[in-house]
């Protein structure tokens, strides 16, 4: 036996064990969590321009964020006012709810109406940066409302799952201006199954996709 | 309830940072105008956004028998102008300030911009319209809309609530409801 009769080894041994990971994560995929360690849950929030914080933001109000901390607020670069929307409602908050909190940007894959070749280069920047965040940060919990910005995010989750790092539970709401139609990140979060719970809005989308969950909207 | 002293009667035009010459230029048209005046609406604000049209003020000088008109480009405070509107008439733009007119009970009109492309914030514009929360037009059908308004048919939006989502979440993570 060879170097490189080993090094096929190795190479078939880590894909065939990706791939069970893999087989084994879509399965478990949306299902709930059974094994959760006790106290709050380190929470990656992805803030997207306009609408998207604005329901983000209505979406934290409701939840018991005395469970989901600290948190930590991920929008674009380009993107100025969904952060400082962020501090704010971090600043409103008192009692248990109030926890340490980090704000980061990210480059965006792609901007609106950039080409699709530039576009490569900009989205494998944008997964080197989200991976540099991802691995600091290590969220249990996900949440993400829409933007472009969560796709790579949620993609690199996904792929810390499939080696068997950290399990982050993804919660992906689609926003509410989408009533037909799911938006281009939330088709890919429901049918590649990289979110394990997917919210829709408005009825019409549930019975579109059956997997998704409608209870109501946010605003 | 639209907050009119002395019977002013606002209505509302806003773009917010697109350019919407077509809707500019048809709420500036005089049919539309005389269909406002008719319907007793007093004064004409038009939030005009980066659109090149721009539309001709009058002060309603001839004795108060025409519609008053003024515009601007943009406002730190579109809140303000919402709140003393008795009628809004909005571009698709974002939900957020759709979402923001109704939920201040304004009657609103939403003209969809058909020059966009990828006009995906029609949907929920269309589908609120079908739920009579608001009326939904072009630019062209928005004379035909102002006259044959019927205010009463609308029917208040009332505001989503988040904690069903969060309950799932909840559940999802095995945190029980204390």
């Amino acid at each position: 036996i060879g170097f490189r009769d080993v090094w096929m080894l190795l190479i078939i041994g880590a894909c065939t064990w990706i791939a069970v990971r893999i087989f084994y994560l879509l399965y478990r995929s949306g299902k709930p969590l059974y094994n959760r360690s006790p106290g709050p849950l380190r929470t990656l929030i992805v803030l997207g321009s306009g609408g998207h914080t604005a329901e983000m933001m209505n979406l934290l109000s409701a939840m018991d964020l005395h469970l989901f901390k600290p948190r930590y607020y991920i929008a674009a670069a380009s993107d100025g006012m969904s952060l400082q929307k962020a501090r704010v409602f971090e600043d409103s908050l008192n009692g248990e709810a109030v926890g340490s909190c980090r704000f980061e940007q990210i480059y965006r894959s792609r901007e609106v109406g950039q080409s699709y070749i530039t576009s490569i280069c900009t989205t494998l920047i944008a997964l080197i940066h989200a991976l540099r965040l991802m691995i600091s940060i290590r969220p249990q919990v996900i949440l993400c409302n829409g933007p472009g910005t969560c796709i790579p995010l949620c993609a690199i989750a996904f792929a810390f799952k499939a080696v068997g790092m950290r399990w982050s539970s993804i919660f992906y709401v689609e926003s509410i201006a989408r009533v037909k139609r799911l938006s281009l990140s939330g088709y890919l979060v429901y049918k590649l199954r990289m979110a394990d719970v997917v919210f829709v809005q408005w009825p019409q989308l549930k019975d579109k996709y059956p997997r998704a969950n409608y209870v109501g909207r946010l605003m | 309830d639209d907050g009119s002293e002395s019977g002013r009667r606002v209505v509302f035009v806003t773009v917010g940072t697109t350019s919407f010459d077509k809707l500019v230029g048809a709420v500036d048209s005089e049919d539309v105008k005389k269909a406002l005046f008719e319907r007793d609406y007093t004064h004409l604000v038009i939030q005009m956004g980066r659109g090149r049209y721009l539309p001709s003020k009058c002060g309603g000088e001839d004795g108060g028998s025409s519609i008053s008109v003024d515009y601007f480009t943009f406002s730190s405070d579109i809140a303000e102008f919402l709140k003393s509107a008795s009628l809004v008439i909005s571009h698709a733009g974002r939900s957020g300030s759709i979402f923001e007119t109704l939920r201040m009970r304004k009657p609103l009109i939403v003209v969809v911009n058909e020059d966009l492309m990828d006009n995906h914030q029609t949907e929920l514009a269309e589908e609120l319209a079908e739920r009579s929360h608001l009326f939904c037009a072009r630019p062209h059908t928005l004379c035909e809309t102002i006259s044959s308004l019927h205010l009463d048919s609308l029917v208040p939006y009332e505001p989503g609530d988040a904690k069903p989502v969060a309950k799932v979440i909840n559940r999802f993570l095995g945190f029980t409801d204390e």
